[in-house]
This record gives structure tokens, C-alpha cells and sequence, in this order.
């Protein structure tokens, strides 16, 4: 009898190790995204901004004075179809650099996941009253459907006539009948599929915009027509929802 | 046996005055009254935690702003360029100090600065918090061109002050950071939110067709434009609090921002006034070079002025400006002055 003893601490020494691996296998990870922006491939910052010096696809030179927009509602969905939704949004502000990173509180189990996310705000979530965008001035007017920009980009460019003008290319729930009743042709948010990424320790997901593609595909967008004044055109906010679908892409995975 | 009474009797009497210092006397919490519209749409104010809002603070920050006490000669105060009647503004395009010299900005109204999130005060952004801010003005050649040593000695000579220094802050030695402390203090109790619009906001009271179809200017990009830079009713301060080129001059005379930063892109950058009180603000802009809200909603329509660094939200640059109709101008103006909040001016909280 005696000499079980010895074997029976040692058996439950491994059982204790074995729960402890198994710990290790589903440990609470905590994500962070980087936002990164680049003009096709040359690294974007606010220390870019102001200078005339990038050429869009339509041939047009242009500056970024102004770059600030609204991701939401991140979302991991592993392989047997089970989804983790993080009712969350972070307003990415590239002029003053703040929220460049964004660490949502809630951690998720390692894994491997089909990570997307929302650019903008879906219309619940739009619907919603933020105190902090509302703070930021980020709102959209109630006759144009109320809610927030999804996106403010302005900047300047060599019109036709080679003179400075400016343009705000402001990305907002497509709206008709602007007015006590707006109505609404189609969502012009959307969702941005990053890809699968496994995750296995706490990680730090690049996130690249490229800027030049709000331009681009498929739309070619020519800043001499449309300019100023896009929030109230819902043809515009639809080229630019189809735009956009290109403009994210996944950049460097580090855990 | 005497030895060990006397041992006992100084370690009791050290530990009942260590006892009085801990239960010692403390200024009197007084947080801000926030208002509901405010609480209920935008984040919570700004309160520097090395300067806790207190009943005392508030209450020397009040008395300071009122006295001539702060300038050279004893003739002005803070009070002289901030006058509650006019919104904590003055009525002069620029202000004369003690010596009669006029500066070059119009003075800047007082209300609702604990909200001024990225604490960046002044016109041109220069003063970092509000406490910096008054430190500024006391010494400035054309203002109260006094100097803080001599400000200080007459404080502390003062009948009074020495006292309610105490009181606010558990010292009679007076400092200038402890002055402008209860400064900031009291100017973060000017709070504005009872105008018309407020009342509409909150379901309490109804606007004209007139004040209505003016918001709708406001908000519309392809009219008036304004809500980019001021606001709109889910952000009750009217403004964003953040620095714009409004296209005033084609050169400039000043800087604004620019001379702040030293970047030439942030030249003639100012910050966007609240459009709260415009009723009892004017003249208007940084310099104070209009006179009247008509020539202000003139200036965006028609008086632009192409820059560098004009912001990209001005529109139709080419043409002067938005191109509204005297219609649209007329009911812009009875909107903007629908902002406008007389029981702030009246507050007798506010008054000397």
C-alpha cells in the first residue's frame, strides 16, 4: 500500500498538467487592430497631409487635409460556422492620429477565424446615440436619415481649370427624399473580410487602407464632377460604397 | 516613572495632532451642474483632477475675475473684456487694455469651456488648459500688464484673500497657479444650455417656420453648410471646438494656429466659435471685423477669400461662397439666434 502512494501523487501531479494543457489550448486572446493607410503601397500619415502630391486613377492631383472614419461590429467566425460579434465601433482619426489601435475589451478563445469587420455603422447600430461621435460633430443631419458619417475625407485638388478646389468625400448611409421622410435606395455600409488568420496568442492584426482605391474600381471617380456637396447624391454614396470594397485589406499578423 | 509619564504624554498629544491633521478641514466638493442636453449627447466634461471643482474654489475664482485687483494700475479685471451682459465677451472688434492700447482679437466669450475636449483655448490655440490660459492675460503689455510677483504681494496683502485661499486650497501662501486655478474654476461653472433651441431639443417649447427652415439651411450641405465646423443637435455646444481657415483673407496678417505650430499648413487657422449667444456676442470673428450676423452670413455666402489654406469645406470658393437667397439668409439669422440663451447673460451667479 505504501508504495502507491508515490504513484498515486504522480497521477494526480499529471492529471493536474493535463488540465492545465488544456487551459493553454483555449486561452482567452486579446485582439488589437492597427489601421495603417496607404496611397497605393506609399504609407500614409497626418504628416502627408496638406501637400498636393497624389495623382488619383482618373489623373487628378490631390492632397488628404481631413481623413477620419467609423469600423464596427468585428466579427470572428470559426470553422464549424460559430461567430463571436463584438458590438463595437472605433472612430479612426488619421488627422489627429488617435484610435489608430483599437483593443476591444472583449477576448476570444485561440483558433482559427474568418476575421471581417463593418465599414461604418450597420442601420441598428446607426440608429444608435453615441456620445462620443456625437462630440466629435460626426453626426449626419435627421432630413438626410440621421446617424453618423461612415467616412470624412477632405482634401483639395488641380481642377480642370488648374485651380486648388476642395472636395469632401463624405461616405454616409445612402439617402433619397432628403427631408422628414428620407428613404433609403440601399446599405452602403459593408462588410470587410479580412481572410482567416489563426490565432493562437494575444495579436495585433494590421488593418491597410488604401486610399487611392475610394478612386478607382470600379467606379473611376472624376473629383471635377463629383466633389462637394455628396451626402445629399445617393448615386455618389453608392459609388462609393462600390469603391470601397477594395479599399481594406489585411497587413501584417503579429502574435 | 516621571520619564515614562512624560514619554506618554508627548506620544498621546503627537498622535492626537496627527489625528487633527487627518480630520482637518477640507474644501467643499462641487461638481458641475451638468445640463441634461449635455449629459445625455455628448462625453462628460473636462475637470483637471490637480483642480477638483470646490465650493470655496469657485467662489475666490469669481471674486479674482472681478477685481481690478489682478492688473497693474488697478483698473481692470478680467471681468473688463468678459463682461457676463455680453456672454462673457465685450462689444469692441479688439479690447483696450489698462494702457488704452488696443490688441489685435476680439475677446473670446466664456461658456461651456469644460467641454472644449482637446483644451486647446484661445483663437490661434495656444493656451493648453484653461488653468494656462489665465495665467497669460495679468502679465500681457496690452491687457492688465501687471506682473504676477506684484500681483501676488497684493494678494497676499489683501484684507481677505489670504483667507479664502485657505479655504479654497488649505494654504494661505498665494501663487499664481493657485490664482488661475480658482479662475479656471469659476469659468467652468459658466454654463449655457437654456436657449430656444435647447427648449426645442428637450420638447419644451416649439420653433417658427421660419427658425426651422434656417436649421435646414444649416444642415444642409448643398445650402448653408455650417454644421461641419459648428454642430448640430446632437452636439449642443455648437461648435467642434477644433481650428479652420473660413476663407476671411487671401493674405494674412495673422497667423492664428499657424504662428501656434509653426506649420505654414495651419496659417490663418482659427478656432470655430460656439454659435451660442450670437445675440449678445458681436462683433464677430477673431478680430472682431463684422459688425452684425448679417455680415457674417454675407461672408459665407458671397465674401470668401481663396487661400492655401482654406478649408476644403468651403464651397464654391470661385463664386464667393454658398450663394443663399436673402430668404435663406433671413431664416439662417432667426435660427442662429434661436441659440441664443438670455438667462445665461442674467445668471446672477455670473454677475459681480
Amino acid at each position: 500500500m505504501k508504495n502507491l502512494f508515490p504513484f498515486l501523487i504522480l497521477a494526480v501531479s499529471l492529471m493536474t498538467c493535463s488540465e492545465d494543457n488544456d487551459d493553454n489550448l483555449n486561452p482567452e486572446i486579446s485582439t488589437t487592430f492597427t489601421f495603417t493607410h496607404n496611397w497605393d503601397g506609399a504609407i500614409v500619415s497626418n504628416t502627408n497631409f496638406n501637400a498636393i502630391q497624389y495623382t488619383n486613377a482618373n489623373g487628378e492631383l490631390l492632397s488628404i487635409e481631413r481623413l477620419r472614419y467609423v469600423i464596427s461590429d468585428i466579427k470572428f467566425t470559426s470553422n464549424n460556422n460559430e461567430m463571436t460579434e463584438l458590438d463595437v465601433y472605433n472612430l479612426v482619426d488619421v488627422t489627429n492620429a488617435n484610435n489608430l489601435s483599437f483593443t476591444p475589451e472583449t477576448t476570444i478563445p485561440a483558433g482559427s477565424y474568418t476575421v471581417s469587420f463593418t465599414f461604418g455603422l450597420d442601420n441598428e447600430d446607426n440608429s444608435e446615440n453615441y456620445l462620443d461621435l456625437n462630440s466629435e460633430s460626426f453626426n449626419v443631419p435627421d432630413m438626410l436619415g440621421g446617424g453618423y458619417h461612415y467616412m470624412q475625407f477632405d482634401g483639395k485638388f488641380i481642377n480642370s481649370s488648374a485651380t486648388e478646389q476642395g472636395f469632401n468625400y463624405h461616405a454616409i448611409r445612402a439617402t433619397d427624399n432628403p427631408g422628414m421622410n428620407p428613404t433609403f435606395p440601399q446599405d452602403t455600409f459593408f462588410t470587410v473580410n479580412l481572410g482567416i488568420i489563426e490565432i493562437t496568442n494575444d495579436i495585433n492584426i494590421e488593418i491597410e487602407m488604401n486610399i487611392a482605391e475610394w478612386f478607382k474600381n470600379p467606379n473611376l471617380w472624376d473629383l471635377n464632377v463629383l466633389n462637394q456637396m455628396l451626402m445629399p447624391n445617393s448615386l455618389a454614396q453608392i459609388m462609393m460604397y462600390e469603391n470601397g470594397q477594395n479599399v481594406f485589406s489585411l497587413g501584417d499578423v503579429i502574435q | 516613572m516621571l520619564k515614562k509619564i512624560i514619554y506618554i504624554s508627548v506620544l498621546t498629544l503627537l498622535c492626537l495632532s496627527c489625528s487633527n491633521e487627518d480630520m482637518g478641514y477640507q474644501p467643499t466638493p462641487k461638481s458641475l451642474n451638468i445640463p441634461q442636453l449635455f449629459s445625455d449627447n455628448i462625453i462628460t466634461p473636462v475637470i483637471p483632477t490637480n483642480n477638483p471643482q470646490t465650493t470655496e474654489g469657485i467662489a475666490l475664482g469669481k471674486k479674482l475675475f472681478f477685481d481690478n485687483i489682478l492688473s497693474a494700475n488697478g483698473t481692470q479685471a478680467c471681468a473688463s473684456c468678459h463682461s457676463p451682459q455680453n456672454a462673457f465677451t465685450d462689444n469692441t472688434p479688439t479690447s483696450d487694455g489698462i494702457d488704452g492700447v488696443f490688441g489685435t482679437r476680439n475677446s473670446m466669450p466664456l461658456f461651456n469651456l469644460a467641454w472644449n475636449y482637446n483644451e486647446r483655448f484661445n483663437w490661434d490655440g495656444l493656451a493648453l488648459s484653461l488653468e494656462r490660459q489665465a495665467l497669460e492675460p495679468v502679465e500681457n503689455p496690452i491687457e492688465l500688464h501687471s506682473n504676477w510677483t506684484n500681483v501676488i504681494e497684493r494678494l497676499q496683502n489683501h484684507p481677505e484673500y489670504p483667507e479664502l485661499f485657505r479655504l479654497a486650497f488649505k494654504t494661505n501662501t498665494i501663487t499664481k497657479e493657485l490664482t488661475t486655478k480658482a479662475i479656471a474654476q469659476f469659468e467652468r461653472t459658466l454654463i449655457s444650455a437654456n436657449s430656444k433651441f435647447d427648449n426645442y431639443s428637450l420638447g419644451q417649447t416649439s420653433l417658427t417656420p421660419q427658425e426651422l427652415n434656417g436649421l435646414d439651411i444649416f444642415l444642409r450641405e448643398d445650402k448653408g453648410d455650417c454644421f461641419h465646423c459648428h454642430g448640430n443637435p446632437n452636439n449642443p455646444l455648437w461648435t467642434d471646438n477644433d481650428f479652420h481657415n473660413n476663407g476671411l483673407d487671401a493674405t494674412f496678417s495673422d497667423l492664428g494656429l499657424g504662428t501656434v505650430t509653426g506649420d505654414p499648413n495651419d496659417n490663418g487657422k482659427f478656432k470655430s466659435p460656439s454659435l451660442r449667444n450670437l445675440a449678445f456676442t458681436a462683433p464677430y470673428m477673431h478680430d472682431g471685423r463684422f459688425e452684425t450676423l448679417d455680415e457674417v452670413i454675407n461672408h459665407y455666402s458671397e465674401g470668401l477669400q481663396n487661400s492655401s489654406t482654406i478649408d476644403p469645406l468651403m464651397k464654391q470658393i470661385d463664386q464667393g461662397g454658398v450663394q443663399l437667397s436673402d430668404q435663406d439668409k433671413a431664416d439662417l439669422k432667426a435660427f442662429l439666434l434661436s441659440l441664443s440663451d438670455p438667462s445665461f447673460i442674467n445668471n446672477p451667479e455670473f454677475q459681480d
